[in-house]
């Protein structure tokens, strides 16, 4: 099962810290984050690469990007 | 890497960025600004507050374009990359006072994050208190953060509301059209011009514009963002836009080499004082306030030009809070601190650790 973060409406470093907290928890081998800015999709996508995880797709609808993320 | 496309943020795009700007920062001195002040966002809004008559120290008087420039040139790459998304709603009035206390701080100091950089660059060696204050305040920031602490969520909304910021800077860019500069003259119409001072000292408006518009544009695509930076690191070990800063302060120390502006030393550097605990400490109050507001002042600029109304209110915060700088005497001058600076940025400091220690969590 995949946990979804709801970063919509937040900016960085937000939407980084809590996609590092779920990893850092554990619990989850895959992680939707939702985030509504360009900005925080690289941000989220780039601490994930860091921490070894893999960017799966991104889709995006009506503005909102869904990343998915897997523990790699 | 899968999520960035944007050739721009990623991390030769980042570097690049911080050396265009590390090179035309030092020609914009070369062209007539200031000294160390090739670009200074803290130092030209206050000369846009004094320009406008918000406070009236008549050696800061100037509408700078490059501001205008940062703004339109951010809104320019965000249509052309489909990245304008209006959104406002994230406790815009707490933007507004971290705004104002960033200025006053960043007054204290005499420049914002980029200054500093630039000053350093320029052999300032009061600018290493300054950064090391920078890093301190952001430090107490990222505390904050981690405690969960947030500002809360915007909201989409109209087109139009996006546009206020840009339009202010396009008003702003039509008064400089309508009432330019006479020489010898204190005032042109509405706006007042400096005689003396640094606000006398400028490039040409035209150059200032372009080189403001490029910057605008390469800053919206890569993110930059000299407060992130720091943050970054601190928090993630991150040297992304980390690496960014760092390309800015080296290639402006080159150039400043090449075009003979490197003058090491404390003494009698332009536009600033020796008084170390207050570089110091007027640049950790304005560090805390862009890490609790999200973004340095140049970041802020970029921001309103895509969109985001929050940013455009902390904008107004800084330029009202250089008209309190300079009407109520907070603001520094080469001879050190201003008579209420130190109050200021006592105050300042029980302002930013009330806001960051109050709203926490709670993102529902």
């Amino acid at each position: 099962m995949a946990k979804t973060i709801d970063a919509r409406g937040l900016s960085c470093p937000q939407p980084v810290l809590m996609t590092l907290d779920e990893i850092k928890a554990g619990k989850f081998d895959e992680i939707v984050v939702m985030v509504d800015n360009d900005a925080s999709k690289e941000n989220v996508s780039r601490a994930a690469t860091s921490r070894g995880w893999v960017v799966g797709e991104i889709d995006e609808k009506g503005g909102v990007f869904n990343l998915k993320i897997r523990k790699g | 890497m899968k999520g960035i496309k944007n050739i721009f943020a990623g991390p030769w795009g980042i570097v690049g960025v911080g050396i265009v700007i590390g090179i035309l920062a030092p020609m914009l001195q070369k062209l007539g600004n200031p000294g160390n002040m090739g670009v200074c966002v803290a130092c030209f809004e206050r000369d846009i507050a004094g320009a406008l008559g918000l406070h009236r120290a008549d050696v800061v008087q100037y509408i700078r374009p490059e501001i205008i420039g940062f703004v339109l040139g951010s809104l320019a790459a965000a249509y052309l990359f489909k990245e304008f998304r209006p959104r406002l709603g994230s406790a815009p009035i707490v933007r507004f006072v971290l705004g104002a206390f960033a200025m006053i701080g960043a007054l204290v100091f005499l420049g914002c994050p980029w200054r500093a950089a630039l000053r350093l660059a320029g052999g300032d060696g009061n600018a290493i208190l300054g950064l090391l204050g920078l890093i301190s305040g952001i430090w107490i920031g990222t505390l904050f953060l981690k405690g969960g602490f947030n500002l809360g969520r915007t909201q989409k909304t109209h087109q139009t509301a996006g546009w206020m910021l840009p339009l202010f800077m396009i008003g702003l860019l039509s008064l400089m059209i309508v009432f330019p500069q006479v020489t010898g003259e204190a005032k042109s119409g509405v706006l007042f011009y400096s005689l003396k001072g640094p606000g006398s000292m400028h490039a040409p408006l035209a150059l200032s514009l372009i080189i403001g518009l490029l910057i605008g544009f390469l800053a919206q695509r890569s993110r930059f963002c000299t407060m992130g930076a720091i943050r970054d690191f601190i928090l993630f070990r991150q040297m992304h836009l980390l690496s960014g800063f760092i390309a800015l302060i080296v290639t402006a120390l080159v150039v400043n080499f090449v075009l003979g502006q490197f003058k090491p030393g404390f003494e009698g550097q332009p536009v600033a004082h020796t008084m170390h605990l207050w570089n110091f400490l007027g640049m950790t109050l304005s560090g805390l306030a862009f890490c609790l507001a999200g973004g340095c002042p140049g970041r802020q600029l970029f921001l309103a030009g895509e969109g985001d109304g929050d940013a455009a209110v902390f904008v107004l915060g800084m330029i009202v809070g250089a008209g309190f700088a300079h009407n109520f005497g907070l603001a520094s001058s080469a001879t050190g601190v201003g008579p209420y600076g130190i109050p200021a940025v006592v105050i300042g400091f029980a302002v930013c650790l009330f806001i960051g220690l109050t709203m926490r969590k709670n993102i529902a």
